[in-house]
């Protein structure tokens, strides 16, 4: 059960209240018909799978239902920082 | 009924009330302040239970939750609970147990034949002998199960009630004895909010039982003055009988308190348990130590126990459990066993010591009172069937690991045995932290902390008691710094203890016998479960090497135990039978829960009704005075048919359907989900979102659209309607409005969140209710009269603003059953008043109210998809035959649209959306049954594709179905066949997925 704190609530929820939105920092391509399909597949399906550091999307549906990123170790589940959709994160990687 | 071994020293029981109690079918009686395992105890009940698999009767070993032989089926009928603990059931006026193994009885055990032939059963026995046949392994596992016995599940409705709380603190403390005490007050003083939770009935921990004095009085007595310390501290909450089971991420812990278990059979009144769901900034872990047994041949006949669990009778039941004591130990701490037990008045036969020439402060005392006591040596064998009646004692090696001399026998009927003090460091396991070997203490330690907390006193390794206080009062400072409270600064001066110089003790885990161990008697490691120190050692013979591999081939500690008493002592062996060190082999993980769980207190109030929450429509109550039946959509309970008389659902919902397309039917469409859209782009997003264009919807109309995923396949589909400039309504299908709400707002906030679009869920705020029918305007007309509803002024795709039975209304023309339809929206408080309305205006043409049952056959007549029956997420709109609904001239590439372009979405061949029309017309094809060419090829068959809907068509006569046919489109009036599992088959001709009305004239007029 993690405690996520919520950057637009500004305060520390129970999981419950999130779910999980897959790998954040993917931007779709402005112009997809330009892209090959395997260009494409990347985009669609291609995924970090980092032992450690990732940077992820969760939404908070049961509460602003707003979207936002978090820096999470996937071998500890620490949630490292939250941050809002549109900035960078303080703490990255070593493969970020 | 006489209590021959209880005591004139009482403890902390009262002797002036007595209880009587039952078990296994006997009356006894014990004394208030009794666990069941004392008062059994103190009356001389020898054989508790009979072991799983070789059925050898067991006695009470241990004093508390490590107990693995005392385990019982408390009461009877829907209240009753298997697998207890005697040792944690509190004594009660008419309790009633009885033994979990044992066939017919305990005492005269039939199963423990198969103990006389201990040897044909090693380790993997079930796993070697009932291989094969595989089919009969069901046959074996019965028998085998009910051989097994380990108590009866209720076959009732549990009575009780549960709860559950969320809590948070800023410092849970886990243990109530010493150190958790002191940790606790130092927290408590801080001004933190603190939870201290002990699995006992009352606080104290292993002080309870001690003889040591603390600041120059009696344990107990400073247990009394710190309880009302933390008493007086309105900011601690205490919680007795709580058993904090669990330790997951981010400092949550779950804590089971058990209410009015010790109460029995009183009337009482509120939930019998209640978890606890704790979110703690700061942990203390103080949960102390289990002793660990010397392993030697037939150590599991009754008499043999912890020595530590002997104290315990002694000094805080008044108990003493026999006549005749030999201790056997490798340590000091265990000669105060034989203390207490001399200060019973009591005979000390001998004390057994491995090590060659103790002489600690314990050691002297002892001696000192003129008992014999064997240095150098081992307890090696126990003599005895349902109670010990002599130790053969022999010498050891220095190492302790070969027997060196003459055996002699002590006559005696209690052997208490002790081989060190292993750190309970489940919780902090559960963490995960890795467990230390440290070889000093001969335990482990817990690992670095993971998460925000710490342990203190015995379960670190810490087991002298002034250390202890130490710990804990520093560990309970520094945890209420941390979450922000004190300076972590000690407060109160911490009590003085007369501490005892102990010596060393030796490592020893397993006493060595004349024989090897593979031929000498069963020297037992797991109690519960009948693993021996010759069953590790076969595993390894047959090339088990890792720990975890060993637990699960031996079975050790997997008992309800979970090798509590046992799982060191196995590794020890384990270690030194593949020659390596004990950190080397390591230790299984222990993973929550700590103790047996009930599921009562996990659910709480969340079950029957509240197990999920129910939605209603605002016309649920008509439905049911109708006597509808009900279908579960998501959470909705949405009408499936309403038969009249003793109609069975085939004939409703033939009636029903021929109704809607001869006269006019009514629908609860309530449920389907709809989200406000609003925003000066909020046209533009819709068409990011749809395959078709919204950009050129004027107010006053509809459209229908699909939405895909971004990978080209169908996701949900609805219509969606102008409602003014910048405004508009998107429906979407009954289960799927919290997942569509989802990724429009996935978008808009990720993607673009320039456009200027807001969202808001508005299902629950209008009641729909759709007439359709070829009579459905001249119902209509006669609730609305401020409306034109002639086809020229309010056409198909059509909604307008109006009033409906004196209530203001949308009234949109979409149709899901290609019949002439009005889908009239209305504030849900007027629903059932607008519905009633709708009945009485068509009560002239018959109006049909039908369920979901009967909407699913007339859209399927229509060849209408329902997304997510007809379509499973690998289909994309051409597949359903919908490349009408692709919007080709879009500026945007919408979502989705650049994968419909992938080679695998445009590939020939892949499965399409036809009809099927069964050669026999009455039969119904099965839902999901697969398709193929021809039935009479080998198994494995080529598969063409499965059945998605199928319906019987009353309307058509025959019997119709929807299906995903490989390349199907160009397949029409092809044969094709569904094979069953019974060997039947159905054969069926490929049609055009539309059946009724192939133009679609019916819904334009």
């Amino acid at each position: 059960m993690l405690l996520i704190y919520c950057p637009h609530c500004l305060e520390h929820r129970e999981e419950e209240e999130f779910s999980y939105g897959g790998e954040a920092h993917i931007a779709r391509p402005l112009a997809p018909e330009s892209l090959t399909d395997e260009e494409w597949g990347d985009y669609l399906f291609f995924r970090k799978n980092p032992r450690g550091i990732h940077h992820e999307m969760w939404y908070h549906g049961v509460g602003c239902r707003r979207y936002f990123n978090a820096t999470r170790n996937t071998l500890t589940y620490e949630i490292l920082e939250t941050y809002v959709v549109g900035t960078q994160p303080q703490i990255t990687g070593a493969d970020a | 009924m006489s209590q021959i071994n209880r005591l004139p020293t009482c403890g902390r029981t009262d002797p002036s009330q007595t209880i009587k109690f039952i078990f296994n079918g006997k009356t006894y009686q014990g004394v208030a302040g009794d666990t069941l395992a004392s008062a059994l105890l103190a009356n001389g009940v020898n054989v508790v239970g009979r072991s799983f698999k070789y059925s050898r009767p067991r006695g009470i070993v241990g004093h508390g939750m490590e107990e693995p032989n005392g385990i019982i089926q408390l009461g009877s009928g829907a209240a009753t609970v298997p697998n207890l603990k005697v040792t944690q059931v509190e004594l009660y006026e008419g309790l009633e147990a009885s033994s979990v193994n044992g066939w017919p009885n305990v005492n005269f055990d039939l199963m423990g034949i198969i103990g006389l032939f201990g040897r044909l059963m090693p380790p993997g026995f079930y796993y070697k002998t009932f291989m094969y046949p595989q089919k009969l392994w069901m046959t074996y596992e019965h028998f085998i199960r009910k051989a097994a016995g380990l108590g009866k599940t209720p076959v009732e409705a549990d009575p009780d009630t549960y709860e559950k709380i969320n809590q948070h603190c800023d410092v849970l403390v886990v243990g109530a004895g010493p150190a958790g005490l002191v940790a606790a007050l130092e927290a408590g003083l801080s001004g933190a909010r603190v939870i201290i939770a002990d699995e006992q009935s009352e606080f104290g921990g292993s002080l309870l039982a001690s003889n040591e004095l603390i600041d120059g009085s009696s344990a107990s007595d400073w247990v009394t003055s710190i309880n009302s310390q933390l008493e007086s501290l309105s900011n601690v909450q205490r919680l007795r009988r709580s058993t904090v089971f669990g330790y997951y991420d981010h400092n949550f812990l779950t804590i089971l308190e058990r209410r009015t278990d010790h109460l029995g059979l009183k009337a009482v009144s509120g939930p019998r348990q209640c978890m606890h769901r704790v979110r703690a900034k700061q942990v203390v872990l103080a949960t102390g130590a289990f002793e660990r047994p010397l392993v030697f041949a037939h150590n599991d006949i009754p008499g043999v126990m912890q020595a530590s669990s002997v104290s315990t009778y002694i000094n805080r039941f008044g108990v003493a459990p026999g006549r005749k004591l030999v201790l056997a130990t490798n340590n000091d701490n265990a000669y105060r066993t034989a203390l207490d037990w001399h200060r019973a008045g009591r005979d000390v036969v001998a004390v057994v010591d491995s090590r060659s020439s103790p002489s600690g402060e314990l050691v002297e005392l002892v001696r000192g009172l003129g008992i014999q006591i064997f240095d150098g040596c081992g307890v090696i064998e126990a003599k005895g069937s349902k109670r010990v009646r002599s130790a053969l004692v022999a010498p050891l090696n220095s190492e302790g690991t070969k027997v060196v001399g003459a055996v002699q026998s002590l006559a005696c009927d209690l052997i208490a045995s002790s081989g060190g003090w292993s750190a309970v460091i489940h919780l902090s396991s559960h963490t995960g932290a890795k467990p230390v070997w440290d070889e000093k203490i001969v335990s482990f330690r817990p690992g670095e902390s993971k998460q925000q907390e710490r342990s203190a006193g015995a379960c670190k390794g810490t087991f002298g008691l002034s250390d202890g206080l130490l710990e804990g009062a520093t560990a309970g400072a520094e945890a209420a710094q941390r979450a922000g409270f004190g300076d972590g600064v000690v407060q109160r001066p911490l009590p003085a203890v007369d501490e005892v110089v102990e010596q060393p003790q030796q490592t020893l885990f397993l006493v060595p016998h004349t024989k090897p161990t593979s031929r000498a008697p069963s020297q037992f490691v797991d109690f519960q479960l009948d693993v021996s120190a010759a069953g590790i050692e076969l595993a390894v013979l047959e090339g088990f090497e890792s720990v975890e591999h060993v637990k699960r081939y031996t079975a050790l500690g997997f008992g309800t135990d979970q090798g509590k008493l046992g799982n060191i002592n196995g590794m020890a062996i384990l270690a030194n039978a593949l020659g390596q060190s004990i950190s080397a082999t390591g230790t299984t993980i222990f993973r929550p829960s700590y103790t047996p769980t009930t599921f009562g207190a996990i659910a709480g109030r969340d079950i029957k009704d509240l197990f999920d929450p129910e939605r209603y429509t605002a016309a649920h109550r008509w439905h049911v005075e109708q006597g509808a039946a009900f279908e579960d959509v998501g959470q909705w309970k949405r009408p499936w048919y309403f038969p009249q008389g003793n109609e069975t659902m085939h004939q409703a919902v033939n009636r029903e359907c021929l109704a809607v397309r001869n006269s006019v039917g009514i629908l609860d469409a309530s449920t389907l989900g709809k989200i406000d859209i609003q925003g000066p782009d909020a046209a533009e997003f819709i068409t990011r979102m749809y395959t078709n264009s919204y950009l050129k919807l004027a107010p006053g109309k509809c459209r229908y659209g699909v939405m895909l995923k971004e990978d080209g396949m169908i996701f949900d589909d609805g219509v969606c309607a102008c409602l003014a400039d910048n405004h508009y309504l998107m429906f979407t299908t009954t289960g799927g409005a919290a997942g569509v709400l989802a990724w429009l707002e996935l978008w808009q906030q990720t993607e673009w969140p320039e456009l200027h679009v807001y969202f808001t869920s508005v299902t629950d705020h209008w009641a729909t209710a759709t007439v359709t029918g070829p009579n459905a305007r001249k119902v209509v007309a006669k609730v609305c009269s401020d409306i034109d509803l002639s086809a020229d002024n309010f056409g198909f795709m059509d909604w307008r603003n109006g009033t409906v039975a004196g209530v203001s209304a949308r009234v949109f023309r979409i149709s899901f059953t290609g019949e002439l339809s009005y889908e009239i929206n209305v504030s849900a408080n007027y629903g059932r008043h607008v519905w009633e309305k709708l009945i009485e205006a068509g009560a002239e043409f018959d109006i049909t109210p039908y369920g979901t049952e009967s909407m699913h056959v007339l859209r399927a007549e229509k060849g209408f998809i329902i997304v997510g029956q007809d379509t499973d997420g690998s289909m994309t709109p051409a597949d359903m035959n919908m490349d009408w609904v692709v919007g080709k001239n879009k500026a945007f590439s919408f979502i989705g649209k650049r994968s419909l372009q992938r080679s695998d979405s445009v590939r020939e061949n892949r499965k399409q959306l036809v009809g099927l029309k069964t050669l026999n017309p009455t039969s119904v094809l099965p839902e999901g049954s697969q398709i193929v060419n021809d039935p009479t090829q080998a198994i494995p068959m080529a598969m063409q594709g499965h059945v998605t809907s199928s319906y019987y068509s009353a309307n058509m006569g025959y019997s119709i179905a929807l299906a995903v046919v490989k390349g199907g489109l160009n397949r029409m009036g092809d044969t094709v066949h569904c094979p069953a599992a019974d060997g039947s088959v159905i054969a069926a001709e490929i049609v055009s997925s539309v059946f009724y009305d192939p133009k679609g004239e019916r819904q334009n007029v």
